[in-house]
């Protein structure tokens, strides 16, 4: 085991996978040359030179659809995002043509493809650049939707990603990328559509993916000393999403909160209570609370921005709702 | 003319778009027939393009298109039955019916698509053609847009990586002068669509695309330097839609009279008159032939209607597949 920082073990991802197949290439803004925006690539022009490894043009759309094409006709193109707030731009080429090429052809092409970059707020980048838009892609039949919490989560479900026969999109964090954990050494693969439990518990489940999996792990800390129990549970996968752990959580539990980043409307959390009441309405002892951001645009200053996103106190405020306990 | 075309060459390419044109028709009265819905966008008028590209590539190169390509699809070794069993949405369609008129496809003979987003073909052409580069092939692939599509802001981006990698695509702009119902000089800030090529130091032509042999030389030459220097091309292809835009289109935007001013241009005609002048045929040659067409035509027609319908549970499938590398 080595310990890896989320940026390292994405890296190493990705340079195992581009050694194993040939036909796997990154291409992305600033992924060459300058290593990366967020130094996820760094070494891959210097190991694989630049026939894989293309620094793009500022053209989201075009180069998206680019990967699409090299998809259709056999290339495995790993697409990377500088933030998905740009990723916007290539929304086009994700949402008509590569989620829906295997069902218009019937079969006959398909996009494996990996679109991968940073989702969610950082820190100070004001609206137009702390976007969550998994809910976004999720809802669209044809895409596989990732979004990783951990260093060995990202390396193991990134290689899966890249050797998937279908298009998927793959959510990492700004904030998160120097954060190490333990990766287990050599060929590492995690199934894609697997949630992990965080933190066993016995009083409350808290479903978490990316960003919001700290925060919920630091509230369940802070809620164990008050004598709560919350299990906590990493998505890792929303699309297709685990049901079948959520729902054994919550039959143990009785009760779920869910933790989400972006805005509170129609949303994977509402998606979760949803599923969770249609199929365990008898268990639950408490209607479901979730819990995301405000329904505003982002603000740039850091007290309304900390105003307005999910933070470890809403989440032991909706824990404590629940619970009956507040 | 730089590149010879023999009489039994003539002969073909005079066949190839009488097809195009009667299955067209049949098409188009198949669709008034109730035979199918949704959207229907008929070729007719721009044949000779369709076979001028066509008759100068390789089973190997690879072609994709907007949602104007039944044709193409037939040209590039897709079989009129299996077109217009698709257009029927039945399950011996080139897409077992799941895709319908805008949607076209045969990974066998290396057509991509029919596309019915506009300009979203453009950058996956280039993909295309990175892919052949990366593999270091000598293919080309065809990317077929309209006019109006040459407005949308991803042909810009696809047309830049293009010139800037060498990826040897021949993006051709089918410009038959109408967006749907919006004449394109009142939406677009040049007259000539290929000096938009400018913009990217790509080579770029715009040629009559009434006449197929002029295509067919045309582009054999565009294609046969392609192979070789892997750089792309836009090649604005002046052409006419003697139909709406769609099957239920009026057609109030344009003038009886500038129809009819292209329809005497036909390029169908116009070879047809050639072949006789020429002695290359009769005109009782031409007679037989348009019947022996006819006849192919009913019969692609006789083979969707007999087609089968898929099963339900197809509604469901081709979702996602279970593979992986």
């Amino acid at each position: 085991m080595a310990e890896l920082s989320i940026r390292e073990a994405l890296g190493q991802a990705m340079a195992e996978e581009m050694r194993r197949d040939p036909d796997v290439f990154l291409m992305g803004e600033e992924v060459a040359e300058y290593d990366g925006a967020y130094k996820v690539s760094k070494g891959l022009l210097a190991e694989f030179g630049a026939k894989r490894v293309w620094d793009s043009p500022i053209s989201e759309a075009g180069f998206t659809g680019l990967g699409v094409g090299a998809a259709m006709v056999g290339l495995r193109p790993i697409i990377e995002m500088m933030t998905w707030n740009f990723g916007i731009q290539g929304f086009d080429q994700i949402i008509n043509h590569a989620a829906k090429m295997l069902y218009m052809s019937a079969g006959q092409f398909n996009v494996p493809a990996v679109f991968r970059g940073p989702n969610g707020a950082a820190h100070m980048l004001a609206a137009q650049h702390s976007q969550s838009v998994e809910h976004m892609l999720a809802t669209v039949p044809g895409l596989k939707v990732i979004s990783i919490s951990n260093a060995a989560d990202g390396k193991g479900l990134l290689k899966s990603a890249i050797r998937d026969d279908n298009p998927v999109i793959f959510l990492e964090s700004e904030m998160m990328y120097a954060q190490k954990c333990e990766v287990p050494d050599g060929e590492y693969l995690i199934p894609i559509g697997k949630a992990r439990i965080e933190r066993e518990g016995t009083d409350v489940t808290i479903v978490a993916w990316n960003k919001t999996l700290p925060l919920a792990a630091e509230a369940a800390k802070a809620l164990a000393e008050e004598g709560i129990s919350a299990e906590v549970i990493d998505l890792r996968t929303i699309q297709p999403m685990d049901e079948e752990a959520i729902f054994k959580s919550v039959a143990k539990t009785n009760r779920l909160v869910v933790a989400e980043e972006g805005w509170p409307f129609a949303t994977v959390g509402t998606h979760i209570t949803a599923r969770v009441q249609e199929e365990m309405f008898d268990e639950l002892d408490a209607p479901v609370v979730r819990v995301a951001n405000d329904f505003v645009s982002m603000p740039y200053a850091e007290h309304l921005e900390h105003a307005v996103v999910i933070t470890a106190e809403k989440i032991i405020a909706a824990v404590k709702k629940v619970t009956y306990s507040a | 003319m730089a590149k010879g075309v023999s009489k039994d060459q003539k002969i073909d390419f005079y066949k190839q778009m009488l097809l195009f044109r009667k299955f067209e028709e049949k098409v188009g009265q198949a669709y008034t027939k109730q035979k199918f819905s949704g959207f229907c966008h008929l070729h007719i008028g721009q044949e000779a393009l369709a076979v001028g590209v066509q008759q100068n590539l390789r089973d190997d190169d690879y072609m994709i298109s907007g949602y104007r390509s039944h044709t193409q699809a037939i040209g590039k070794g897709i079989a009129p039955e299996s077109v217009m069993a698709e257009l029927f949405g039945k399950v011996d369609g080139c897409a077992r019916g799941k895709g319908g008129s805008m949607h076209m496809f045969s990974k066998e003979k290396n057509f991509l698509g029919g596309h019915g987003i506009v300009g979203g073909q453009v950058p996956i052409a280039a993909g295309v053609g990175f892919a052949i580069r990366y593999r270091g092939g000598d293919q080309v692939c065809i990317c077929y847009l309209g006019d109006a599509a040459a407005n949308q802001g991803q042909f810009f981006e696809a047309l830049n990586m293009a010139a800037t990698w060498n990826l040897p695509v021949l993006f051709i702009i089918e410009n038959n002068r109408y967006g749907m119902g919006t004449d394109i000089t009142r939406t677009t800030s040049v007259e000539k669509l290929s000096e938009r090529a400018l913009g990217f130091a790509m080579e770029h032509s715009t040629e009559d695309a009434l006449d197929v042999l002029n295509v067919y030389d045309h582009v054999g030459k565009i294609v046969e330097k392609m192979r070789k220097d892997k750089k792309p091309h836009l090649y604005e292809a002046l052409t006419y839609r003697f139909r709406g835009h769609s099957v239920s289109d009026p057609g109030s935007y344009r003038t009886k009279e500038e129809v009819e001013s292209y329809r005497a241009k036909d390029s169908i005609l116009k070879l047809g008159e050639q072949l006789v002048a020429e002695k290359i045929a009769s005109e009782e040659d031409l007679k037989a032939w348009g019947k022996e067409i006819k006849e192919r035509v009913k019969q692609a027609e006789a083979f969707a209607d007999n087609a089968k319908i898929a099963d339900v549970s197809e509604a469901w499938q081709h979702n996602y597949v279970d593979t992986h590398s």
